[in-house]
């Protein structure tokens, strides 16, 4: 056993990177929530973001935080569109087809990505990269906290959208009552474009709070995507407090078994986890059993 | 007068298989219209066809003085032609008051809290389960809130697909009387019905539907007096 000087760290750096993989897990849930299908798209989408957040920042000076807010519309202005323009039509009114149409945007993202920008990997600096702060005893990196305090304001954001709004309820509608929805003169094409906008925003957030600890190079999205789906199958496909806790309940593992196997197998906890899901509890934490 | 709804030679069907065969049929300004026909005749596909679920192969539909044949359901819905769809189709994981709430999504949205409260008139047990998870409800108040749900969007014409279906004879009667009310109000209903007795009781005029094609149509009193339908339909 580990003394709680090492262990407690862990644990709240573990709940800091998981608050990140919560946002992009958020993403996910979302669209799988309402459009039945796993966005294959989504690992290039966020490289896309951290590249937008690359480029801000160097080309303009524009801090990550504060692009933020620029990006966040943008991004879901373009999720909005590839949905309504490009992924709903080429789907050809049969909602499966949407599945292998975001497989191909995938491919192309990232191949764009790779001939505009070559494969190198960049980092930005900004003064804040590497200061930290003191939290009972254990030193935080600041740009993960604001990152976690962040990641909890885009989820009441969210919260709020679905519950209070009447979009956010038709959202909801959509989700588990198409014709219903259909019926009660809801556009569905809409909806799907609307969310799928909405995921693609909580992208771009999470682009501008990892750029100034993270790097970018075009396949970098991959790895957090593949992170996220094990927090949407933990947390419950569809369901946003699920993608929440599961995300930092993920991030707490990977900090762990960093700690017990060593920083390079960090990640052999996560996907222990999700076997272990798949295997005893397929529905997840807060999904619905089938 | 001109007919609310005008519906014209429309076919319609799934992939190869065509349902409706030339449909004629016509809906007046207050009138309760009957659609009646066994399983599997084309009621449902009529009425999806209708409210631009499903795509009219030919053929022609009016509401309201403007053609809407193919048009979107959000765009027929905003013209204020409610389906209340067979099997309900509420929102199992929104709240009764919600449920209403998106009633009141494309129309009438400025009027949402006053139509609530006409609604909650008519089905009082909707007001005391307004905050309760729609999917929770019984059968009977599920069908309520459908039909509660159609109402939000004052609509001008609300279809009325099978309400009847999983009602134990007590609710069946109660609705029978719901409709006339809410005609007496001044709305049109087509009601799409197996209930035969019963909907041509309430109907001003009643289509038989036959294989996709309306076999026979004219007043109740016609139909009951037929001896063909009576055997065929009717079971008498």
């Amino acid at each position: 056993m580990l003394s709680p000087v090492i262990l407690i760290p862990a644990i709240l750096n573990g709940l800091l990177t998981g608050a990140v993989y919560a946002l992009i897990a958020l993403g996910l849930t979302l669209i799988y929530g309402v459009l039945h299908i796993i966005n294959f798209a989504h690992g290039a989408l966020l490289t896309a973001a951290l590249f937008a957040a690359y480029f801000t920042q160097k080309l303009f000076g524009i801090d990550p935080y504060l692009a933020a807010f620029a990006l966040a519309p943008l991004f879901f202005v373009l999720g909005y569109a590839l949905q309504r323009f490009v992924i709903g039509p080429a789907s050809h009114g049969d909602d499966r087809n949407m599945l292998l149409v975001t497989l191909g945007l995938a491919v192309i993202i990232e191949n764009a990505l790779l001939y505009a920008f070559h494969a190198d990997t960049r980092t930005i600096d900004v003064r804040y990269s590497f200061e930290t702060i003191a939290v009972g005893g254990s030193f935080l990196a600041l740009p993960r906290v604001i990152g976690l305090g962040a990641v909890l304001i885009v989820a009441l954001l969210l919260w709020a959208l679905l519950r209070l709004t009447d979009t956010g309820k038709a959202i909801r509608a959509v989700a588990k009552e198409k014709l219903g929805a259909e019926l009660s003169g809801i556009d569905v094409a809409h909806i799907y474009a609307m969310t799928f906008g909405l995921g693609t925003a909580c992208l771009a957030v999470a682009a501008c709070l990892l750029i100034p600890t993270y790097y970018v190079n075009p396949h970098v999205g991959n790895a957090f995507v593949l992170v996220a789906f094990t927090i949407v199958v933990l947390g419950g496909m569809g369901s946003v407090p699920g993608a929440l806790i599961g995300g930092l309940f993920i991030g707490v593992v990977e900090s762990l078994s960093g700690l017990y196997l060593g920083e390079s197998l960090g990640q052999i906890g996560i996907f222990l986890i999700f076997i272990l899901v798949l295997l005893v509890r397929p529905s997840g934490l807060f999904g619905e059993r089938a | 007068m001109s007919a609310l709804l005008a519906i014209d030679g429309l076919h319609a069907g799934y992939g190869p298989a065509e349902v409706l065969r030339g449909v004629d049929l016509e809906v007046g300004p207050g009138e309760i219209v009957a659609v009646l026909g066994s399983n599997g005749a084309g009621k449902s596909t009529l009425n999806r066809a209708i409210s631009g679920v499903v795509r009219a192969r030919s053929g022609s539909i009016r509401f309201d003085d403007a053609a809407v044949t193919n048009h979107k359901p959000s765009a027929i819905v905003a013209r204020g032609l409610i389906h209340v769809p067979e099997g309900r189709r509420i929102f199992p994981n929104m709240s009764v008051a919600e449920n209403l709430d998106l009633g009141s999504y494309r129309r009438a949205t400025a009027r949402r809290a006053q139509n609530r409260e006409r609604v909650f008139t008519i089905f009082p047990r909707l007001r005391e389960r307004h905050a309760q998870r729609a999917g929770t409800l019984s059968g009977g108040e599920q069908q309520m809130l459908a039909i509660g749900r159609g109402l939000m969007a004052e609509p001008k014409l609300i279809i009325l697909d099978e309400p009847s279906l999983g009602l134990s004879p007590q609710l069946v009667e109660q609705l029978f009387a719901l409709i006339a009310r809410i005609n007496a109000e001044g709305l049109a209903v087509l009601l799409v019905e197996q209930n035969v007795m019963q909907s041509l009781d309430v109907a001003h005029r009643a289509y038989i539907l036959e294989n996709g094609r309306i076999v026979m149509s004219g007043s109740p009193a016609d139909i009951r007096a037929n001896p063909d339908l009576r055997r065929a339909y009717l079971g008498l």
